[in-house]
This record gives C-alpha cells, structure tokens and sequence, in this order.
C-alpha cells in the first residue's frame, strides 16, 4: 500500500506544486503572476506524465509531456500578447481593474 | 531507489516545494519569475530521477529557456512603459479580500488532500508497457523517443508544428499596432 518509490513520491510533489498553483492562480492579482501559476500547474501535470509513464515502463509520459509542452509555449506567445494589449488599453495588468468585460 | 539516490531525491523535492511557495508569496513579479526558474530546475532534475532525460533537459531549455524569458521581457515591458507599480492601484476592500483568500486556500487545500489521498493509499493499476529502464537505457532515451515521435505520433507532431505556426502569427497580430 505505501511503497517508497520515486515514481510515487512524484505524484506527491506534483500534487503539492498543484495546490501551490492553484491557491496561487486564486489569490493573487498580477495577471503575469497568475499565468505563471498556470505554468506551475501545468508542470505539475507534466510530472505526473512522466511519473506514471516511468511506473507502468511506458514511453507515451514523455511524448505527451512533449506536446504539452509545445501547446504551452504557444499558450505563452499568445497569452503575453494578450497581457501588453491589455497593458495598452487600461494602463494595468491588475485582474481586478481589467474590466472590459464588465465581468 | 537507492538510500543515496532517495534522500537526493528528497532534498531536490523540498527544494521544489520551497521555491513554488516563494514564487507564489513575492510582491515582486520579477522576484517571482527568477523563483520560477528555480523551480524549473529542481523538476528537471526530478525528470532525471524518473529516467527521462530528453524531458529534463527540454524542460530546461523551453520552460527555463524560452518561456521564463519571455514572461520576464513582458514584466519588464509592462512594469517599465508607465513606471508604476501596483502601489497607484485602488486596493480592495479589506473584507472581501480576506474572504476570498481563505476560500480560495481552503479550496485549494481540500484539492491537496484529496490528491495525496489518491496518490498515497491506492494501489497503482495498469498494463506495463515494454520500454523499462533497462531496455530505454540500453537504446538512449533521446532515440526512444524520437523513433516514436517519429513514427507513432507523426500526425500529432506534425500538427504540433502547425500550431506553433498559428500561436506566432497569432502573437503578432495580437501586438500590432493599428
């Protein structure tokens, strides 16, 4: 039942780098800040990938691991494009203050 | 693992751990990307331990490498075109402020222990596959992955490709300005 293995010890830590993203996305205001939450979150699903992929000797941890990646960095451009937009049109990158939504 | 290998191992995680908790509690954004990078590097050391080498130093080379510095050169661009911080922003009212920070962490703690929950006392299923340690070992890890890459999941990668195009051609049109 509790075996002392490195691929569970990483599910662990991916779960603790998850809830510290996740309060992070949650609590702070800094639209940047909270995008490198995300971030966070992401690699913390990435080491789940590669955890369960090393635990089962299977190879598709990383290929997936690998195509997160590439949508992450595409997730990047796009999303920092967005933040100087913003940036130009409201003078702040503060989610509290973006309201062009009226949300 | 080994006894070594293990407390490496441990010590790697906290040090994770440690630098995700700072990355989240600085004022500083800058702070907070440099934190960041730190992070990034403890996980592909973990990626290490896994044995996935080709992930651990694509982590450092995309996440570490090209991501980090894009989000610092868009801080810098941010915090720079007007000088001001957050110091000129209308702060929150006290009361909703703290009731949303302690729903949101109890929240996100509830999440935590049930992810532990799962992770800790369940017993791990699934079919095993072919390429243990030994035998991706005993290949290369990087030839593993590319002859699967390359062949398996051709059509992905090759989408793959084509959306880093639309993510480029996006990211400019988005900053041009009119």
């Amino acid at each position: 039942m509790f075996q002392i293995d490195a691929s569970v010890l990483s599910f662990a830590l991916s779960g603790v780098l998850f809830t510290i993203g996740a309060i992070g996305a949650l609590t702070r205001r800094n639209v940047i800040v909270i995008f490198m939450c995300i971030e966070l979150m992401l690699n913390a699903v990435n080491l789940v990938f590669v955890a369960a992929g090393s635990a089962l000797s299977s190879m598709d941890g990383s290929i997936f691991v690998f195509f997160i990646m590439t949508v992450a960095a595409v997730e990047a451009a796009v999303g920092l494009a967005i933040f100087v937009m913003v940036f130009r049109l409201q003078g702040t990158v503060n989610a509290d203050q973006v309201t062009l939504l009226k949300g | 693992m080994t006894g070594a290998q293990g407390i490496i191992f441990i010590v790697v995680a906290f040090l994770a751990i440690i630098s995700a908790l700072l990355m989240v509690t600085r004022k500083n954004p800058i702070h907070s990307a440099l934190w960041m990078i730190a992070t990034f590097f403890t996980m592909a050391v973990i990626y290490l331990f896994l044995n996935a080498q080709f992930i651990a130093v694509a982590q450092v080379m995309v996440y570490a490498g090209a991501i980090m510095m894009l989000i610092i050169f868009v801080i810098m661009l941010v915090q720079m075109e007007k000088g001001e911080g957050e110091a000129v922003l209308k702060p929150r009212t006290s009361r909703i402020k703290v009731a949303g920070s302690v729903v949101g962490s109890v929240v996100a703690v509830v999440l935590l222990l049930e992810m532990l929950l799962v992770t800790l006392f369940y017993q791990k299923t699934g079919v095993k596959g072919d390429y243990t340690a030994e035998i991706v070992n005993s290949i290369g890890n990087v030839r593993t992955v590319g002859a699967i890459l390359y062949g398996q999941y051709l059509f992905p990668f090759e989408i793959a490709s084509i959306l880093l195009l639309v993510g480029i051609v996006g990211a400019v049109v988005i900053v041009k300005r009119k």
